[in-house]
């Protein structure tokens, strides 16, 4: 009997490994096309010469004391930027996974907004907390614009969402009762929670820290907005040194220096994790949560809103409140007019194109990136399979500019001569949309028992079968949260879509950075409401993606 | 099992979405004697009736590509030369033309109509590889409602801006990352010289001019004359912008005023001119020589003003009511051979921020 339950376990081993090299096809082949070449393309642009290499260039460059000051404060700032959005975010990540208060899939929806926002937009509003006449200046006549703690803030603010939904995932689908054995066990409440629920939440923070990190690392609009021009990270010099200076040997350095530094800290990411990860009890969240009890709990709950109110909504009050700054709604009613001006087609029609966009974005995210988490499940998988694990983060640490140079460059002959087309664009915002599909549900995919696998295995299910009647139905709801996260992402990216060709359907973010551009205050107005409209519909799209996972509980 | 043909469908439209961009490569240059391509910048804009004659007249499709801000643009046009996007390039101005002429960008055509540019705009005579195509002013802008309240008469000079009477009241852009930040540093660069400009901004400085990275920032958000700036409350009365920013201040309106609400130092400007060219290499050439001479046509030219906000350059070609009345042209801008600024620009811009930013 035992012999032959290891050997049919055996075999669906093997069949599983073929099929998960299988799976990893797609994903490699996606981002050797749309990432490495390009990236790649443009590198080598800019270190070589006449056949030659000019290696020597990387010394020069490093060598420069501006560039190594650059370096110093992009790291820095980051570390300083990460530590303060887990301080604030991580109560407010325990508040939605555990507490039950009316407003919160509202609420759970509004503080992902500030994700989505084109930094362009999300300046404006940032400075009516800390800049002049801000709500700082008014309590206590504290100005932080064009200081680096405006450029702190803004991360948090950016960034909040991330630890929550990540954090927030994976707590509200922990057992409490574990934690509550631990107790009746006689462990204080500290205890119970340092040593039961802390490590099963170990991966999911180190995720989120990762990508917090990894996104003030390589912050971009935040940096040159609300830090003015004295402070410049090695994103923003990297852009400078792309777009404007035209120095493609300096700019490739500084991406290859930002390159490593990112391979580092996703290198000890990886290690870090690894030791992490367990196969935990997942349920469902809606059991999960209880309403707060004792006064304890009621603080933390006032604690986290009131942050949320003055950091988070406040900001995008302004937004709002300046669109409506005119009688009669006439900031949205100019949206709709075709004058002929600016664009070719009235403001409006850019809600269209976004969202058009958004919807292929996260279908190839939520494709590419889904497969490649389903081949990056087992966590004892080889070397091979790590290496391909940070991979997919790598876009998330390379600049934009550069990518979209490099688009320009790489794709440009058949079969791939995909410049001027609009698929461009989705790809593009995929790149980025993927490693937070693969982040989200990679610790949920990983924390389904093993054996439930090789249960339904060893009773004669294809690998395929396995993975659809075993792993689907648990990760269904990372599956929602990541296509939310990539969808909203893909809603509001600007980077990649201002540094591709494209023809002229503008984009929400790209529509409201081209009213900013221009004087005028029909433009200006126009701008505030299209923002608003951009959070209205980021709101709405992020509820109806929660409404569709609270319809379907029963299955879990 | 609704929720399985969900994942189901977003996956087939994934994959399917994958396979398409792959077999739709040949879509650029199919038609590609009867589709004319475009290349410019993002504040490309024309009225559509306008291009629809130009389609009509000439038998071509108008495929416009944006490809970024203007800087982007030229700079990915010169990466891209050897296989360009597209056949026409729209958008290269004196400030960077010295870079896209040495690459190679262009090639030669006249032209219809090049004969009837004001001779001030002319440029590259022997070769003719670019045309040029509209023409504007950087100047300081005023906000009117700050001076009358101040009892104070708005600067009109380089060397006004200077007098402690306008201390702490100017916002500029950087010049590395702006092209009004580049404008401006180029115009005083044209007043006092190689050995005085930097001697100038030093004293601007001490006189607290504030930088900010962009035009929208310096525009939208610090300089009181705007909408955007009433609204945050900011606090600085003078700005570098444009020549063409008060009328679209009036246009713009809400409700339209009677007066614009800003006004132009003239004493300030340094004039910017935009050309267009013929890229080497283009896939379809003739059709890029039809639209360079649309592009001169006087149907154009008397469109492109509301359009972009710039002068027409063409001899005749009426500018809008509404430029003259609320924004005067200045009568003697500051102007630079663009050889002088393609030998200096990096170094002046390098010195420039070590000297103002640091």
């Amino acid at each position: 009997m035992d012999l032959a339950r290891t050997e049919v376990t055996g075999r669906a081993a093997r069949a599983g490994n073929a099929a998960r090299l299988g799976l990893m096809a797609v994903p490699v082949a996606f981002f050797a096309v749309f990432f490495a070449y390009p990236v790649a393309a443009i590198v080598a642009r800019g270190l070589g010469s006449d056949g030659g290499w000019r290696f020597g260039r990387l010394w020069d460059v490093a060598a420069q004391s501006d560039i190594r000051h650059v370096l110093w404060f992009t790291t820095w700032q980051a570390l300083a930027s990460t530590a303060l959005t887990l301080l604030v975010a991580l109560p407010a990540a325990y508040v939605f996974a555990r507490l039950e208060f009316p407003g919160k899939q509202v609420l759970r929806a509004v503080v992902t907004v500030p994700f989505v926002l084109p930094t362009v937009v999300v300046g404006t509003a940032f400075l009516a907390l800390v800049g002049r006449g801000g709500l700082l200046d008014d309590l206590w006549g504290v100005r932080l614009d064009t200081t680096v703690w405006a450029i702190l803030l803004a991360h948090v603010f950016f960034n909040y969402a991330v630890v929550v939904r990540t954090v927030g995932g994976l707590w509200s689908q922990l057992d409490p009762r574990q934690e509550e054995a631990a107790r009746m066990l006689g462990a204080s409440r500290l205890t119970a929670w340092r040593t039961v629920t802390l490590p099963a939440l170990g991966p999911a923070v180190a995720a989120a820290t990762l990508m917090v990190f990894l996104f003030t690392f390589t912050s971009f609009g935040v940096v040159q907005i609300l830090g003015g021009p004295t402070f410049s990270t090695l994103e923003v010099e990297i852009y400078r040194q792309t777009s404007e200076i035209f120095d493609l040997s300096t700019a490739a350095v500084l991406t290859i220096v930002q390159f490593l530094a990112v391979g580092a800290i996703l290198a000890v990411h990886a290690r870090t994790v690894r030791r992490r990860e367990s196969a935990l009890r997942l349920v469902d969240a809606s059991v999960t949560a209880r309403r707060p009890r004792g006064a304890g709990q009621w603080a933390l709950l006032a604690g986290v809103l009131g942050t949320i109110a003055v950091l988070l909504v406040l900001p995008l009050a302004v937004l709002a409140q300046r669109s409506l700054d005119a009688p009669g709604f006439a900031y949205y009613r100019a949206l709709t007019s075709d004058d002929g001006n600016v664009f070719l087609v009235p403001p409006i029609d850019a809600i269209g194109n976004s969202l058009e966009y958004a919807v292929t974005a996260t279908a190839i995210a939520v494709a590419v990136g889904g497969l490649a988490a389903a081949s990056l499940t087992r966590r004892d998988a080889g070397r091979l399979v790590r290496g391909f694990d940070a991979l997919l983060m790598l876009p998330l640490g390379v600049s934009a500019v550069t990518v979209g140079f490099g688009f320009l460059i790489a794709l440009d002959e058949p079969p791939l001569d995909l410049r001027g087309t609009w698929i461009l664009v989705p790809l593009a915002q995929a790149l980025v949309g993927i490693p937070f599909v693969v982040r989200t549900m990679l610790p949920v995919l990983r924390a389904v028992d093993q054996r439930l696998r090789e249960a339904a295995a060893v009773l004669g299910a294809s690998p395929w079968r396995v993975w659809r009647e075993v792993d689907l139905p648990m990760v269904w709801r990372a599956l929602l949260v990541a296509a939310g996260f990539a969808f909203a992402v893909s809603l509001g990216e600007f980077g990649a879509t201002v540094f591709i060709a494209r023809p002229d359907n503008p984009t929400l973010p790209v529509a409201v950075a081209r009213l900013l551009g221009r004087a005028g205050e029909l433009n200006y107005g126009q701008a505030m409401a299209l923002s608003t409209i951009l959070m209205v519909v980021c709101v709405v799209a992020l509820l109806v993606l929660e409404r569709l996972r609270t319809d379907r509980t029963g299955e879990l | 099992m609704h929720t399985r043909t969900f994942v189901a469908a977003a996956v087939g439209l994934g994959l399917v979405t994958l396979s398409a961009c792959g077999s739709s490569d040949d879509d650029g240059s199919a038609a590609e004697s009867k589709t004319v391509t475009l290349v410019s910048h993002d504040s490309w804009a024309v009225s559509k009736n306008v291009l629809a004659d130009f389609e009509k007249s000439s038998g071509y499709q108008v495929k416009v590509l944006k490809d970024g801000d203007a800087g982007q643009a030229v700079n990915k046009a010169i990466l891209t030369k050897d296989n360009p996007q597209g056949d026409v390039f729209f958008g290269v101005d004196n400030t960077l033309l010295s870079r896209a002429l040495d690459n190679g960008l262009f090639q030669s055509y006249e032209a219809k109509g090049a004969d009837q540019v004001l001779p001030a705009y002319r440029a590259d005579q022997k070769k003719h590889r670019v045309t040029p195509v509209d023409t504007g002013d950087i100047c300081v802008n005023y906000d009117k409602a700050y001076f009358s309240a101040h009892k104070l008469t708005p600067p009109a000079s380089f060397d006004d801006l200077l007098k402690p009477a306008y201390k702490n009241l100017l916002v500029t852009e950087n010049a590395a990352t702006s092209s009004p930040g580049l404008g401006f540093l180029l115009g005083t660069a044209a007043e006092y010289g190689d050995d005085g400009w930097a001697d100038y901004w030093k004293k601007l400085k001490a006189n607290g001019v504030k930088v900010v990275d962009g035009w929208e920032q310096a525009y939208n958000e610090e300089f009181s004359g705007s909408a955007g700036g009433k609204k945050a409350g900011a606090d600085r009365p003078l700005v570098v912008s444009y020549a063409s920013s008060p009328p679209a201040e009036v246009i713009y309106g809400d409700p339209k005023p009677a007066t614009a609400p800003t006004g132009v130092s003239t004493g300030t400007c340094f004039r910017q001119v935009e050309y267009a060219g013929l890229l080497s290499n283009a896939a379809n050439p003739e059709g890029g020589k039809a639209l360079l001479d649309f592009l001169l046509t006087k149907e154009f030219q008397q469109d492109m003003p509301l359009n972009m906000f710039v002068y027409p350059v063409r001899e005749g070609a009426a500018v809008p009511a509404e430029f003259t009345k609320y924004g005067p042209q200045a009568e003697d801008p500051e102007t630079l051979d663009p050889a002088k600024i393609a030998d200096n620009r990096d170094d002046w811009v390098k010195s420039w921020t070590s000297l103002v930013l640091k």
